[in-house]
Protein backbone atom coordinates (compact mmCIF):
# COMPACT_ATOMS: atom_id res chain seq x y z
CA UNK A 1 0.00 0.00 0.00
CA UNK A 2 2.80 2.43 0.92
CA UNK A 3 4.44 1.55 -2.35
CA UNK A 4 1.32 2.54 -4.22
CA UNK A 5 1.28 6.07 -2.85
CA UNK A 6 4.90 6.52 -3.78
CA UNK A 7 4.28 5.49 -7.35
CA UNK A 8 0.85 7.03 -7.66
CA UNK A 9 0.59 9.95 -10.09
CA UNK A 10 -1.76 11.61 -7.57
CA UNK A 11 1.14 12.74 -5.45
CA UNK A 12 2.64 14.61 -8.41
CA UNK A 13 -0.50 16.14 -9.95
CA UNK A 14 -1.70 18.86 -10.42
CA UNK A 15 1.66 20.66 -10.24
CA UNK A 16 3.76 18.47 -12.43
CA UNK A 17 7.29 18.82 -11.19
CA UNK A 18 10.18 18.31 -13.56
CA UNK A 19 13.73 18.31 -12.42
CA UNK A 20 15.96 20.70 -14.32
CA UNK A 21 19.55 21.56 -13.90
CA UNK A 22 20.96 24.77 -15.23
CA UNK A 23 23.58 24.31 -17.91
CA UNK A 24 25.94 27.20 -17.50
CA UNK A 25 28.25 28.56 -20.14
CA UNK A 26 31.92 29.34 -20.28
CA UNK A 27 33.96 31.79 -22.27
CA UNK A 28 35.30 29.97 -25.35
CA UNK A 29 39.03 30.27 -25.96
CA UNK A 30 40.21 32.46 -28.78
CA UNK A 31 41.61 30.23 -31.57
CA UNK A 32 44.62 32.60 -31.95
CA UNK A 33 46.69 35.05 -29.87
CA UNK A 34 45.34 38.45 -28.96
CA UNK A 35 47.93 40.12 -31.19
CA UNK A 36 47.45 37.76 -34.12
CA UNK A 37 45.00 39.98 -36.01
CA UNK A 38 47.26 43.05 -36.03
CA UNK A 39 47.31 45.50 -37.65
CA UNK A 40 43.68 45.04 -38.68
CA UNK A 41 42.50 44.72 -35.08
CA UNK A 42 44.85 45.63 -32.23
CA UNK A 43 45.85 43.19 -29.50
CA UNK A 44 44.50 45.60 -26.89
CA UNK A 45 41.04 45.54 -28.47
CA UNK A 46 41.04 41.75 -28.84
CA UNK A 47 42.04 41.26 -25.21
CA UNK A 48 39.39 43.66 -23.80
CA UNK A 49 36.78 42.39 -26.23
CA UNK A 50 37.33 38.75 -25.22
CA UNK A 51 38.32 38.93 -21.53
CA UNK A 52 36.00 41.78 -20.51
CA UNK A 53 33.07 42.22 -22.88
CA UNK A 54 32.43 38.61 -23.88
CA UNK A 55 33.23 37.32 -20.38
CA UNK A 56 30.70 39.77 -18.92
CA UNK A 57 27.99 38.49 -21.27
CA UNK A 58 28.79 34.92 -20.19
CA UNK A 59 28.76 35.81 -16.49
CA UNK A 60 25.53 37.76 -16.72
CA UNK A 61 23.86 35.14 -18.92
CA UNK A 62 24.63 32.44 -16.34
CA UNK A 63 23.22 34.69 -13.61
CA UNK A 64 20.04 35.27 -15.62
CA UNK A 65 19.72 31.51 -16.23
CA UNK A 66 19.96 30.76 -12.51
CA UNK A 67 17.34 33.42 -11.80
CA UNK A 68 15.15 32.01 -14.58
CA UNK A 69 15.44 28.55 -13.09
CA UNK A 70 14.34 29.84 -9.70
CA UNK A 71 11.43 31.79 -11.18
CA UNK A 72 10.26 28.78 -13.21
CA UNK A 73 10.51 26.54 -10.14
CA UNK A 74 8.38 28.96 -8.12
CA UNK A 75 5.89 29.37 -10.93
CA UNK A 76 6.69 33.10 -10.96
CA UNK A 77 5.44 34.07 -14.40
CA UNK A 78 6.13 37.77 -13.90
CA UNK A 79 9.71 37.02 -12.90
CA UNK A 80 10.16 34.75 -15.91
CA UNK A 81 8.94 37.45 -18.30
CA UNK A 82 11.06 40.15 -16.66
CA UNK A 83 14.19 38.08 -17.17
CA UNK A 84 13.75 37.87 -20.94
CA UNK A 85 15.57 41.15 -21.58
CA UNK A 86 18.66 40.03 -19.64
CA UNK A 87 18.54 36.62 -21.32
CA UNK A 88 18.32 38.07 -24.82
CA UNK A 89 21.00 40.70 -24.24
CA UNK A 90 23.55 38.53 -22.48
CA UNK A 91 22.71 35.27 -24.22
CA UNK A 92 22.79 37.12 -27.52
CA UNK A 93 26.10 38.70 -26.59
CA UNK A 94 27.52 35.24 -25.89
CA UNK A 95 26.12 33.71 -29.09
CA UNK A 96 27.26 36.58 -31.29
CA UNK A 97 30.79 36.86 -29.95
CA UNK A 98 31.30 33.11 -30.08
CA UNK A 99 30.55 33.25 -33.80
CA UNK A 100 32.70 36.39 -34.23
CA UNK A 101 35.92 34.78 -32.93
CA UNK A 102 35.44 32.01 -35.54
CA UNK A 103 34.82 34.62 -38.24
CA UNK A 104 38.32 36.03 -37.76
CA UNK A 105 41.65 34.43 -38.60
CA UNK A 106 45.26 35.61 -38.66
CA UNK A 107 46.49 36.43 -42.17
CA UNK A 108 49.22 33.81 -41.73
CA UNK A 109 46.52 31.17 -41.27
CA UNK A 110 44.39 32.15 -44.26
CA UNK A 111 42.56 35.18 -42.89
CA UNK A 112 41.34 37.38 -45.73
CA UNK A 113 41.50 34.70 -48.43
CA UNK A 114 38.40 35.04 -50.63
CA UNK A 115 35.80 32.26 -50.58
CA UNK A 116 36.05 29.58 -53.24
CA UNK A 117 33.75 26.74 -54.13
CA UNK A 118 30.03 26.79 -53.54
CA UNK A 119 29.96 29.85 -51.27
CA UNK A 120 31.92 31.86 -53.83
CA UNK A 121 29.43 30.94 -56.53
CA UNK A 122 26.46 31.71 -54.25
CA UNK A 123 27.92 35.16 -53.52
CA UNK A 124 28.31 35.87 -57.24
CA UNK A 125 24.76 34.68 -57.87
CA UNK A 126 23.13 36.65 -55.08
CA UNK A 127 25.26 39.84 -55.06
CA UNK A 128 27.00 39.94 -58.45
CA UNK A 129 30.50 39.77 -57.00
CA UNK A 130 32.46 39.55 -53.75
CA UNK A 131 33.27 43.26 -54.06
CA UNK A 132 29.56 44.07 -54.26
CA UNK A 133 28.88 41.98 -51.16
CA UNK A 134 31.69 43.62 -49.19
CA UNK A 135 30.47 47.06 -50.26
CA UNK A 136 26.93 46.25 -49.13
CA UNK A 137 28.04 44.87 -45.76
CA UNK A 138 30.29 47.90 -45.17
CA UNK A 139 27.57 50.34 -46.10
CA UNK A 140 24.99 48.66 -43.84
CA UNK A 141 27.53 48.43 -41.03
CA UNK A 142 28.46 52.08 -41.34
CA UNK A 143 24.82 53.17 -41.43
CA UNK A 144 23.78 51.14 -38.38
CA UNK A 145 22.46 53.55 -35.76
CA UNK A 146 23.85 52.88 -32.30
CA UNK A 147 25.25 49.44 -31.42
CA UNK A 148 24.72 46.23 -33.32
CA UNK A 149 25.97 43.69 -35.83
CA UNK A 150 26.02 43.33 -39.58
CA UNK A 151 25.63 39.79 -40.92
CA UNK A 152 26.13 37.70 -44.01
CA UNK A 153 23.25 35.28 -43.62
CA UNK A 154 22.02 32.18 -45.39
CA UNK A 155 18.25 32.00 -45.59
CA UNK A 156 17.74 28.25 -45.44
CA UNK A 157 14.12 28.50 -46.52
CA UNK A 158 14.57 30.74 -49.56
CA UNK A 159 18.02 29.30 -50.30
CA UNK A 160 19.54 32.74 -50.76
CA UNK A 161 22.27 34.81 -49.13
CA UNK A 162 21.28 38.03 -47.41
CA UNK A 163 22.89 40.96 -45.64
CA UNK A 164 21.13 41.72 -42.36
CA UNK A 165 21.73 43.92 -39.35
CA UNK A 166 20.66 43.39 -35.77
CA UNK A 167 20.61 46.01 -32.98
CA UNK A 168 22.49 45.66 -29.71
CA UNK A 169 23.13 41.94 -29.04
CA UNK A 170 20.09 40.58 -30.84
CA UNK A 171 21.14 37.33 -32.52
CA UNK A 172 20.51 36.90 -36.24
CA UNK A 173 17.54 34.58 -35.67
CA UNK A 174 15.56 37.57 -34.39
CA UNK A 175 15.47 38.78 -38.00
CA UNK A 176 14.16 35.41 -39.26
CA UNK A 177 13.97 31.88 -37.90
CA UNK A 178 15.43 30.45 -41.11
CA UNK A 179 18.52 32.71 -41.10
CA UNK A 180 21.91 31.12 -40.44
CA UNK A 181 24.88 33.37 -39.61
CA UNK A 182 27.86 32.82 -41.92
CA UNK A 183 29.72 35.99 -40.92
CA UNK A 184 29.00 38.61 -38.32
CA UNK A 185 30.84 41.89 -37.88
CA UNK A 186 30.56 43.60 -34.51
CA UNK A 187 29.97 47.34 -35.01
CA UNK A 188 29.61 48.26 -31.34
CA UNK A 189 32.12 51.04 -30.63
CA UNK A 190 34.07 48.78 -28.27
CA UNK A 191 34.96 46.61 -31.29
CA UNK A 192 37.06 49.34 -32.91
CA UNK A 193 37.19 52.64 -31.00
CA UNK A 194 40.58 52.31 -29.28
CA UNK A 195 42.19 51.91 -32.70
CA UNK A 196 39.93 53.55 -35.25
CA UNK A 197 38.24 56.15 -32.98
CA UNK A 198 35.05 57.45 -34.63
CA UNK A 199 36.06 56.22 -38.10
CA UNK A 200 33.95 53.06 -38.27
CA UNK A 201 34.26 52.85 -42.09
CA UNK A 202 38.05 52.36 -41.75
CA UNK A 203 37.49 49.47 -39.32
CA UNK A 204 35.05 47.92 -41.80
CA UNK A 205 37.47 48.37 -44.71
CA UNK A 206 40.30 46.72 -42.79
CA UNK A 207 38.50 43.82 -41.09
CA UNK A 208 38.19 41.98 -44.42
CA UNK A 209 41.94 41.30 -44.25
CA UNK A 210 41.31 38.92 -41.36
CA UNK A 211 37.91 37.48 -42.23
CA UNK A 212 37.81 33.69 -42.08
CA UNK A 213 35.98 32.75 -45.27
CA UNK A 214 36.84 29.09 -44.70
CA UNK A 215 34.59 28.98 -41.64
CA UNK A 216 31.80 30.78 -43.52
CA UNK A 217 32.11 28.23 -46.34
CA UNK A 218 31.94 25.29 -43.94
CA UNK A 219 28.76 26.60 -42.32
CA UNK A 220 27.26 27.40 -45.74
CA UNK A 221 27.97 23.94 -47.13
CA UNK A 222 26.61 22.24 -44.04
CA UNK A 223 23.41 24.29 -43.92
CA UNK A 224 22.64 24.34 -47.63
CA UNK A 225 22.97 20.58 -48.03
CA UNK B 1 -0.94 90.75 -68.38
CA UNK B 2 -0.29 87.26 -69.71
CA UNK B 3 3.51 87.60 -69.15
CA UNK B 4 3.15 88.76 -65.56
CA UNK B 5 0.68 86.03 -64.83
CA UNK B 6 2.87 83.23 -66.09
CA UNK B 7 5.67 84.34 -63.79
CA UNK B 8 3.50 84.82 -60.77
CA UNK B 9 1.41 81.69 -61.18
CA UNK B 10 3.10 78.67 -62.78
CA UNK B 11 0.67 77.79 -65.51
CA UNK B 12 1.47 74.10 -65.59
CA UNK B 13 0.56 73.62 -61.95
CA UNK B 14 -2.96 72.81 -60.88
CA UNK B 15 -4.49 74.97 -58.16
CA UNK B 16 -4.57 72.01 -55.75
CA UNK B 17 -0.77 71.97 -55.51
CA UNK B 18 -0.35 75.02 -53.29
CA UNK B 19 3.20 76.17 -53.45
CA UNK B 20 4.58 77.87 -50.39
CA UNK B 21 8.11 79.08 -50.13
CA UNK B 22 9.86 77.46 -47.15
CA UNK B 23 13.21 78.42 -45.85
CA UNK B 24 15.69 75.91 -44.50
CA UNK B 25 17.39 76.67 -41.20
CA UNK B 26 20.43 74.47 -40.89
CA UNK B 27 22.12 73.48 -37.66
CA UNK B 28 25.62 74.43 -36.61
CA UNK B 29 28.01 72.88 -34.10
CA UNK B 30 27.82 74.93 -30.90
CA UNK B 31 31.19 75.84 -29.42
CA UNK B 32 32.19 74.15 -26.18
CA UNK B 33 31.83 76.57 -23.21
CA UNK B 34 35.27 75.45 -21.95
CA UNK B 35 38.54 74.09 -23.34
CA UNK B 36 38.91 70.42 -24.29
CA UNK B 37 41.12 69.67 -21.28
CA UNK B 38 38.95 71.52 -18.75
CA UNK B 39 37.24 68.35 -17.52
CA UNK B 40 40.44 66.38 -16.87
CA UNK B 41 40.98 64.02 -15.17
CA UNK B 42 37.28 63.14 -15.13
CA UNK B 43 36.89 63.19 -18.90
CA UNK B 44 40.06 63.29 -20.97
CA UNK B 45 40.72 66.03 -23.50
CA UNK B 46 41.12 63.37 -26.19
CA UNK B 47 37.57 62.20 -25.57
CA UNK B 48 36.18 65.76 -25.42
CA UNK B 49 37.88 66.68 -28.69
CA UNK B 50 36.68 63.60 -30.59
CA UNK B 51 33.24 63.80 -29.01
CA UNK B 52 32.74 67.44 -30.02
CA UNK B 53 34.70 67.79 -33.28
CA UNK B 54 33.90 64.39 -34.75
CA UNK B 55 30.78 62.82 -33.24
CA UNK B 56 28.66 65.93 -32.62
CA UNK B 57 29.89 67.56 -35.84
CA UNK B 58 28.86 64.46 -37.81
CA UNK B 59 25.36 64.59 -36.35
CA UNK B 60 25.13 68.27 -37.36
CA UNK B 61 26.42 67.59 -40.88
CA UNK B 62 24.15 64.60 -41.43
CA UNK B 63 21.13 66.38 -39.93
CA UNK B 64 21.63 69.22 -42.38
CA UNK B 65 21.89 66.72 -45.27
CA UNK B 66 18.70 65.04 -44.13
CA UNK B 67 16.96 68.42 -43.89
CA UNK B 68 17.98 69.31 -47.46
CA UNK B 69 16.67 65.99 -48.72
CA UNK B 70 13.50 66.46 -46.66
CA UNK B 71 13.04 69.91 -48.16
CA UNK B 72 13.33 68.51 -51.69
CA UNK B 73 11.02 65.60 -50.94
CA UNK B 74 8.39 67.93 -49.51
CA UNK B 75 8.68 70.18 -52.58
CA UNK B 76 8.06 67.21 -54.85
CA UNK B 77 5.24 65.92 -52.66
CA UNK B 78 7.18 62.66 -52.35
CA UNK B 79 5.52 61.12 -49.29
CA UNK B 80 7.61 57.92 -49.38
CA UNK B 81 10.80 59.88 -49.33
CA UNK B 82 9.59 62.15 -46.52
CA UNK B 83 8.83 59.10 -44.40
CA UNK B 84 12.02 57.36 -45.45
CA UNK B 85 14.01 60.31 -44.13
CA UNK B 86 12.51 60.26 -40.64
CA UNK B 87 15.08 57.80 -39.31
CA UNK B 88 17.99 60.02 -40.39
CA UNK B 89 16.23 63.11 -39.03
CA UNK B 90 15.57 61.49 -35.64
CA UNK B 91 19.03 59.98 -35.30
CA UNK B 92 21.06 62.97 -36.40
CA UNK B 93 18.71 65.65 -35.11
CA UNK B 94 18.53 63.81 -31.83
CA UNK B 95 22.31 63.53 -31.72
CA UNK B 96 22.58 67.27 -32.21
CA UNK B 97 19.98 68.08 -29.57
CA UNK B 98 21.35 65.67 -27.00
CA UNK B 99 24.97 66.70 -27.32
CA UNK B 100 24.07 70.41 -27.26
CA UNK B 101 22.46 69.81 -23.87
CA UNK B 102 25.35 67.61 -22.72
CA UNK B 103 28.04 70.28 -23.17
CA UNK B 104 26.00 72.60 -20.94
CA UNK B 105 25.53 69.82 -18.38
CA UNK B 106 29.29 69.75 -17.75
CA UNK B 107 31.52 72.33 -16.13
CA UNK B 108 35.29 72.72 -15.73
CA UNK B 109 37.08 71.12 -12.81
CA UNK B 110 38.75 74.44 -11.95
CA UNK B 111 35.36 76.05 -11.41
CA UNK B 112 35.47 74.41 -8.00
CA UNK B 113 33.86 71.32 -6.58
CA UNK B 114 30.54 70.46 -8.18
CA UNK B 115 28.07 71.28 -5.45
CA UNK B 116 24.76 69.50 -5.16
CA UNK B 117 21.84 71.73 -6.03
CA UNK B 118 20.34 73.92 -3.34
CA UNK B 119 17.07 75.77 -3.22
CA UNK B 120 14.18 74.66 -5.39
CA UNK B 121 15.80 71.89 -7.42
CA UNK B 122 17.48 70.53 -4.28
CA UNK B 123 14.15 70.39 -2.45
CA UNK B 124 12.42 68.76 -5.42
CA UNK B 125 15.17 66.11 -5.57
CA UNK B 126 14.67 65.35 -1.87
CA UNK B 127 10.91 65.23 -2.35
CA UNK B 128 11.00 62.94 -5.39
CA UNK B 129 13.99 60.69 -4.63
CA UNK B 130 14.52 60.96 -0.86
CA UNK B 131 18.00 62.38 -1.13
CA UNK B 132 20.58 63.66 -3.57
CA UNK B 133 22.61 60.45 -3.17
CA UNK B 134 19.54 58.34 -3.92
CA UNK B 135 19.13 60.21 -7.21
CA UNK B 136 22.79 59.66 -8.14
CA UNK B 137 22.50 55.95 -7.31
CA UNK B 138 19.42 55.62 -9.45
CA UNK B 139 20.91 57.41 -12.44
CA UNK B 140 24.11 55.40 -12.22
CA UNK B 141 22.18 52.13 -11.97
CA UNK B 142 20.00 52.96 -14.98
CA UNK B 143 22.98 54.19 -16.96
CA UNK B 144 24.97 51.06 -16.19
CA UNK B 145 22.05 48.78 -17.07
CA UNK B 146 21.28 50.45 -20.39
CA UNK B 147 21.67 47.88 -23.15
CA UNK B 148 23.60 49.18 -26.15
CA UNK B 149 23.92 52.91 -26.81
CA UNK B 150 21.84 55.66 -25.26
CA UNK B 151 21.41 58.35 -22.63
CA UNK B 152 20.30 58.54 -19.00
CA UNK B 153 18.34 61.65 -18.06
CA UNK B 154 17.22 63.63 -15.06
CA UNK B 155 13.91 64.88 -16.38
CA UNK B 156 11.29 67.28 -15.15
CA UNK B 157 7.76 66.20 -15.99
CA UNK B 158 5.85 69.43 -16.52
CA UNK B 159 2.49 67.72 -16.39
CA UNK B 160 2.96 65.93 -13.08
CA UNK B 161 5.35 68.55 -11.64
CA UNK B 162 7.88 65.95 -10.64
CA UNK B 163 11.37 64.76 -11.42
CA UNK B 164 12.04 61.46 -13.13
CA UNK B 165 15.00 59.38 -14.21
CA UNK B 166 14.58 58.19 -17.79
CA UNK B 167 16.72 56.49 -20.41
CA UNK B 168 16.55 56.80 -24.16
CA UNK B 169 18.06 54.50 -26.77
CA UNK B 170 20.62 55.60 -29.35
CA UNK B 171 20.08 59.33 -30.04
CA UNK B 172 16.40 59.44 -29.20
CA UNK B 173 15.76 62.77 -27.47
CA UNK B 174 14.03 62.79 -24.08
CA UNK B 175 10.71 63.93 -25.58
CA UNK B 176 10.33 60.51 -27.18
CA UNK B 177 9.67 59.18 -23.68
CA UNK B 178 6.98 61.79 -23.01
CA UNK B 179 5.94 65.10 -24.56
CA UNK B 180 5.91 66.81 -21.14
CA UNK B 181 9.45 65.77 -20.18
CA UNK B 182 12.10 68.50 -19.98
CA UNK B 183 15.78 67.47 -19.83
CA UNK B 184 17.64 68.91 -16.86
CA UNK B 185 20.68 66.64 -17.13
CA UNK B 186 21.68 64.04 -19.70
CA UNK B 187 24.59 61.63 -19.43
CA UNK B 188 25.87 60.11 -22.65
CA UNK B 189 26.48 56.38 -22.13
CA UNK B 190 27.48 55.57 -25.72
CA UNK B 191 30.87 53.85 -25.57
CA UNK B 192 32.50 56.77 -27.43
CA UNK B 193 31.71 58.96 -24.38
CA UNK B 194 34.13 57.05 -22.14
CA UNK B 195 35.90 54.11 -23.77
CA UNK B 196 39.29 55.67 -24.55
CA UNK B 197 39.70 56.45 -20.85
CA UNK B 198 37.53 54.00 -18.91
CA UNK B 199 37.55 51.09 -21.41
CA UNK B 200 34.69 48.67 -20.63
CA UNK B 201 34.21 50.01 -17.07
CA UNK B 202 31.14 52.20 -17.69
CA UNK B 203 30.38 52.29 -13.95
CA UNK B 204 33.65 54.14 -13.22
CA UNK B 205 32.77 56.79 -15.82
CA UNK B 206 29.33 57.22 -14.24
CA UNK B 207 30.80 57.44 -10.74
CA UNK B 208 33.29 60.12 -11.80
CA UNK B 209 31.18 62.30 -14.09
CA UNK B 210 29.29 63.75 -11.12
CA UNK B 211 32.45 65.70 -10.26
CA UNK B 212 31.92 67.83 -13.36
CA UNK B 213 28.14 68.04 -13.52
CA UNK B 214 26.79 71.58 -13.87
CA UNK B 215 23.95 71.70 -11.35
CA UNK B 216 23.61 75.45 -11.86
CA UNK B 217 22.42 74.87 -15.42
CA UNK B 218 20.02 72.13 -14.28
CA UNK B 219 18.65 74.48 -11.60
CA UNK B 220 18.10 77.27 -14.14
CA UNK B 221 16.15 75.02 -16.51
CA UNK B 222 14.13 73.60 -13.62
CA UNK B 223 13.16 77.01 -12.25
CA UNK B 224 12.17 78.24 -15.68
CA UNK B 225 9.97 75.21 -16.43
CA UNK B 226 8.55 74.62 -12.96
CA UNK B 227 6.63 77.90 -12.77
Amino acid sequence: MALKSVFSRKTLAPALRHYRSVTTFTLPDLPYDYGALEPAISGEIMRLHHQKHHQTYVTNYNKALEQLDAAVSKGDAKGVVQLQSALKFNGGGHVNHSIFWQNLKPISEGGGEPPHGVLGWAIDKDFGSLEALVKKINSEGAALQGSGWVWLALDKEQKILKVETTPNQDPLVTKGASLVPLLGIDVWEHAYYLQYKNVRPDYLTNIWKVINWKYASEVYEKESA
Amino acid sequence: MALLRSIAIPSNKTPTLARTARSLTTATLPPLPYSYDALEPVISSEIMMLHHQKHHQTYVTNYNSALELLHTAMDKGDVSAVIGLQSAVKFNGGGHINHSIFWKNLRPVNAGESEPPHKKLGWQIDADFGSFNALISKMNAEGAALQGSGWVWLAFDKEFNRLKVETTANQDPLVTKGATLVPLLGIDVWEHAYYLQYKNVKVEYLKNIWKVINWEYAGEVYEKEAQ
